[in-house]
């Protein structure tokens, strides 16, 4: 199997934490997990070092609408609605593909 | 670019008087001297308390093999982050084992410095785990994390048990560490679930895993004049009481990785009374290297 | 941890003819940087930025992540249970050091294994200087001291790169480091000043070999670097080679009067016309050797990283697996 097979790829989750109560919840970043559950729990270990009190949210990066309004001129591609490009933002899991 | 080290003459550093003192009390604790072994007691409680200590801490040196050699990144910082909980545990314990032994030993003069007949953890903790060991094979990460569930389930059931120890000290050691034993159960039961109803190879070698550490369990739940004495005082659990909660915890994690519970076995290891496998030895000249090749030293 | 040094790749290919359009937005985006302004992930960028981070950026990830190997041989020989904590948690930083800059990386369009496919590859490089053995406890405290002492001085300009979501992963990683100089400057001041006489004779033979190469972090000196000029002017890389490495010497020689050791460069001197020290030559021709895959551990070092990918190629399938399984159950149902 080739190494950057990316369908073997874990996917790809953006992480959001609120590190107290009262405040919002904030991007920290992004990490590789195989299914909400551990990406729950890898997100504690990664990105809080299990700080009490802190509220989590995971979310397929694939999963996100985003724009971005910026500079407009400098839009790169107003029609892409990313977060971001990722080689595997497009790729269908096996299950689905055989439905 | 200012220096942001500290400078010693604005703040110096006095010497350790945890060290002083212990290398004091070693040496009339029956040591032979700084660097050479230190001899317990006798206390029973001191005793009792190693058999979770030792566990956690030979526990926590095997974990800490896979640092750096995990099979994805995020795992490697989880598995570090238990190790660390592990040996947080193991300090705690240690350094309240020494209190109870009487002599003044530090946490490190108990870790590094004890004849193997002294450690009393669990023989399954020093199977091998990444690296190989004596003439056995290394293990893989379907040890790492079936070890980690049997283990983390045991240990949660004490810490729960010990919140009504007689002695406060220790409940309070396990009030803090039931916290951690709870994300160690999760962890490791996503992961046994995860191998077990994997694909193929990843279930046969869950059942492999499974199987190499099975005969280890029947140690953790039989007594001895130990566990009767902690029982009666109310410092402890017997280990036979928990077997039955432990076998139903594990028995729910087991069914839904679709993974068999092995047939029991008649083998019965002997760590926690001091005479441990093959692997041991060579655990402890690893640790121990350091504080035995420089006597008295300072870290 | 990160060096420089990594900007030896080969000089990649310019369009020589570009679209109006295209000199238009370049001519943009320039006129943003020298403002100051930060570019993010879905704004227009020129194709050479973008391959300019991609290769920085998982390089840097690359570095921490082999940078674990030569503490990681420690942390079971560890000689107290606090060294023993500190250094696994010190690691364990470095990790999600990687973790930081390969999720940045990501952001740019490329994948973590199409990245760690170059690093097993040997396409991608990482810090040389992980590339030499860690023979003694002192080591680590040697490594801690110079090693991440070099890499703050050149991460510190970072947190001000024009990509942001580098600059922010830099903030974060920076907020971490200045742990790792301190514990190991700490180890090594403890057993200077308190340790046995073989202690302190360990720790100069880590200072006496752990000096050099700590110098050659800072990469080639800057006529010979080949990425200098355009990086500067991108805001990637804001101060040059050279000056860091002198800022690196006068603050080092400063804490290495403090700790006891002596630095091994008889031609070590301060000079009060440049208000700076004088150093000895540094022997570029090791670093380039070093650097090409002929240092002491270059070959355990990348065998180490290929076999624990490989080794966990069932484990990711397996999981894989269990989430598509568990992902049909619910559409079933």
């Amino acid at each position: 199997m080739s190494r950057t097979d990316t369908t073997q790829e874990w996917p790809l989750w953006e992480v959001f934490v609120r590190p107290k109560a009262g405040l919002d919840h904030k991007h920290c970043g992004s990490l590789h997990a195989p299914d909400a559950a551990m990406a729950l729990q890898l997100a504690r270990e990664v990105y809080t070092r299990r700080q009490e009190g802190c509220s989590i949210w995971v979310v397929p990066s694939s999963q996100i609408t985003a724009s971005d309004p910026g500079d407009k001129d400098m839009y790169f591609d107003p029609m892409e609605d990313k977060v971001y490009r990722h080689p595997t933002f497009y790729v269908l899991p096996e299950a689905v593909d055989h439905m | 670019m200012t220096s942001t080290m500290t400078s010693p003459s604005t703040t110096a550093t006095p010497p350790r008087p945890a060290v002083a003192a212990g290398l004091a009390a070693g040496v009339s604790g029956a040591s032979r001297g700084p660097g050479r072994s230190v001899t317990l007691s006798g206390s029973r409680e001191a005793r009792w308390v190693l058999r979770l200590a030792d566990t956690c801490l030979i526990h926590a040196q095997r974990l800490s093999e896979w640092c750096g050699h995990g099979p994805i990144l995020e795992e490697d910082i989880a598995l570090t982050n238990l190790s660390l909980d592990l040996l947080g545990q193991a300090r705690a314990l240690l350094s309240h084992a020494g209190q109870l032994d009487g002599q003044g030993l530090d946490e490190d003069q108990l870790a590094f410095l004890r004849d193997e007949r002294d450690y009393f953890n669990l023989t399954l903790v020093e199977q091998p785990l990444r690296r190989s060991s004596a003439h056995a094979p290394g293990g893989d990460f379907a040890d790492v994390q079936v070890r980690n569930l049997l283990l983390a389930v045991w240990l949660k059931l004490h810490w729960q048990a010990l919140a009504s120890s007689s002695d406060a000290e220790l409940a309070a050691i396990a009030g803090k560490a039931v916290k951690e034993a709870r994300y160690h159960v999760e962890h490791a039961a996503q992961w046994v679930v995860r191998l077990g109803d994997g694909t193929e190879e990843s279930a046969a070698r869950a059942k492999a895993a499974l199987e190499r550490a099975w005969p280890y369990t029947n140690e953790l739940f039989v007594d001895d004049e130990l566990d009767a004495h902690a029982a009666a005082t109310g410092l402890g659990p017997q280990r036979s009481a928990l077997r039955e909660a432990w076998l139903a915890a594990v028995s729910a994690v087991l069914t839904e990785a679709t993974l068999a519970v092995p047939a029991a076995s008649k083998f019965v290891s002997t760590g926690s009374r001091g005479v441990h496998s093959e692997h041991m030895g060579f655990i402890l000249a690893e640790m121990q290297h350091l504080q035995r090749a420089f006597p008295g030293g300072v870290w | 941890m990160y060096t420089q040094a990594m900007d030896t790749a080969p000089k990649e290919e310019r369009k020589a003819v570009r679209s109006l359009e295209e000199a238009e937005l370049e001519r943009r985006f320039d006129a943003k940087i020298d403002k100051g302004g930060f570019i993010e992930a879905k704004d227009w960028m020129p194709e050479h930025y973008r391959k300019t981070l991609v290769r920085q950026i998982s390089q840097h990830a690359h570095s921490e992540i082999v940078g674990m190997l030569p503490e990681a041989n420690w942390v079971t020989r560890a000689p107290t249970l606090k060294r023993k904590t500190i250094l696994l948690a010190k690691i364990q930083d470095e990790a999600g050091h990687g973790l930081y800059l390969y999720s940045a990386a990501e952001t740019l369009g490329t994948s973590r294994d199409e990245l760690l496919a170059a690093l097993h590859s040997g396409k991608a490089k990482y810090s040389s200087i992980f590339n030499y053995p860690t023979l003694t406890w002192a080591d680590v405290g040697v490594i801690g001291w110079l090693v991440d002492g070099a890499a703050i001085m050149n991460q510190v300009p970072l947190t001000r790169c024009s990509y942001a979501p580098y600059a922010r992963a830099m903030v974060r990683i920076c907020r971490e480091e200045s742990f790792h100089q301190r514990q190991g400057f700490d180890a090594l001041n403890v057993m200077m000043r308190e340790g046995t006489p073989e202690q302190r004779a360990m720790v100069q033979d880590a200072t006496n070999r752990w000096w050099w190469p700590s110098l050659m972090m800072f990469g080639p000196p800057d006529g010979e670097s080949v990425h200098g000029a355009q990086s500067a002017r991108w805001g990637i890389k804001r101060i040059s080679n050279d000056d860091l490495r002198q800022k690196f010497i006068d603050a080092t020689v400063e804490q290495a009067r403090v700790l006891g050791v002596s630095l091994p460069d008889p031609d070590l001197k301060w000079n009060e016309a440049r208000g700076h020290h004088d150093f000895g030559p540094i022997d570029w021709d090791e670093f380039w050797r070093v650097v090409g895959g002929d240092g002491p551990c270059n070959k355990e070092r990348l065998g180490a990283r290929v076999k624990a990918w490989e080794d966990g190629a069932w484990v990711r399938e397996a999981a894989l697996a269990h989430a598509r399984k568990q992902a049909t159950k619910k559409e079933a149902a």
